[in-house]
């Protein structure tokens, strides 16, 4: 059975598995050292979790709205607006 | 030619009472049809949900500049975290969005009483989400990491047991920061526990059909940006500083 965002319960419960593993996956990383690459792989993970969330449990995917998917990136974008020209200010002054 | 005008409208508010009668209830007059109304409604969520990244997003700029500045410190305050429980709330709130994606899905087909059934799975995982932060706080208040005048602090060992120095004071701002982001995150599961009870009990009254459940999925929608959020607080919190 699949309704009209073409997910079906398998798929749901598919993507719940993943993000179960890809928790324990980056909680068991931490536990390596891999230098300056821990926060990298922490925060890869967390981002691919974050994706599948947006496309799959919150139909970003498949939306017959197109206009959805531009206000979903907008709100990304925003936000990298925010933290690249912050840290640009802060770690480019001299006192820092 | 007025006698013809008035004629014309008539007939024109007849068709539309005609219409009106015909349509579906739940749809409102502005939009065309029922596919375009819960598009509508989807985009107006997406745009407080735009508004919630940014809320949250000013609060993980501030960690992102302070962890740069101070960056022992917040690796020993990080350090200090129980990463056990940090892991498992963040299990509980992704079997919670399940829930909530499953508890959709089974009103599409009109299966009331599945969805209430997994509504309350969705707000009794809220519940425990929140008792097991609240047996992190009460850790954080017994050891004195609550920022204020009894904080102190002075576990701070590196991989091998070697105490490295660290100034409290940066690692109070460590916790202030802690205490922001997951109190601001405890607040929006305590409002999403809510809106979850209502529609549960709105649901087993028969307010929602196969027809018409778009309170159901926008609420699903900002129990999912709940769940985003801590998908990032868990690694940014618990996780990067394990090796300094």
């Amino acid at each position: 059975m699949s309704n009209e965002h073409g997910t079906s319960v398998k798929t749901y419960l598919i993507i719940g598995a993943t993000l179960l593993v890809l928790t324990v996956a980056t909680t068991l990383i931490a536990f390596v050292n891999l230098g300056p690459f821990n926060p990298v792989v922490a925060l890869t993970i967390a981002t691919i979790k974050a994706l599948l969330v947006i496309l799959f449990f919150m139909h970003v995917k498949g939306a017959s709205e197109k206009l959805t998917g531009v206000v979903v990136v907008s709100g990304f974008f925003f936000l990298a607006i925010l933290l690249t020209l912050s840290l640009s200010d802060y770690l480019t002054r001299s006192w820092w | 030619m007025h006698d013809s005008q008035a004629t014309t409208s008539q007939a024109t508010v007849q068709v539309t009472t005609a219409e009106h009668e015909a349509h579906n209830p739940a749809l409102v007059h502005q939009f065309a049809d029922a596919e375009q109304q819960k598009n509508a409604a989807s985009l107006g969520m997406w745009l407080f949900l735009v508004t919630e990244i940014m809320f949250f997003g000013g609060m993980f700029c501030a960690y992102l500049i302070y962890r740069l500045k101070y960056f022992n410190a917040f690796a020993a305050g990080s350090q200090s975290l129980a990463i056990k429980w940090g892991a498992i709330n963040t299990a509980v709130l992704i079997a919670s969005s399940v829930t909530v994606v499953l508890a959709i899905y089974a009103i599409r087909f009109g299966r009331k009483k599945l969805t209430v059934a997994f509504l309350v799975v969705t707000v009794l995982l809220g519940f425990v989400f929140l008792g097991i932060k609240s047996i992190e706080y009460t850790d954080k208040f017994r050891e004195h990491h609550v920022p204020g005048a009894n904080f102190h602090f002075t576990e701070n060992f590196d991989d091998n047991g070697k105490q490295i120095p660290v100034n409290p004071n940066e690692v109070q701002l460590f916790f202030s920061l802690y205490f922001a982001m997951t109190g601001m995150h405890a607040l929006h599961m305590i409002i999403g526990i809510g809106l979850m009870s209502t529609l549960a009990v709105l649901t087993w009254r028969g307010h929602y059909s196969a027809e018409y459940y778009t309170p159901l999925e926008n609420a699903g929608l900002y129990w999912h940006l709940v769940d985003i959020i801590w998908i990032y607080l868990f690694p940014l919190l618990y996780l990067i500083s394990r090796h300094t």
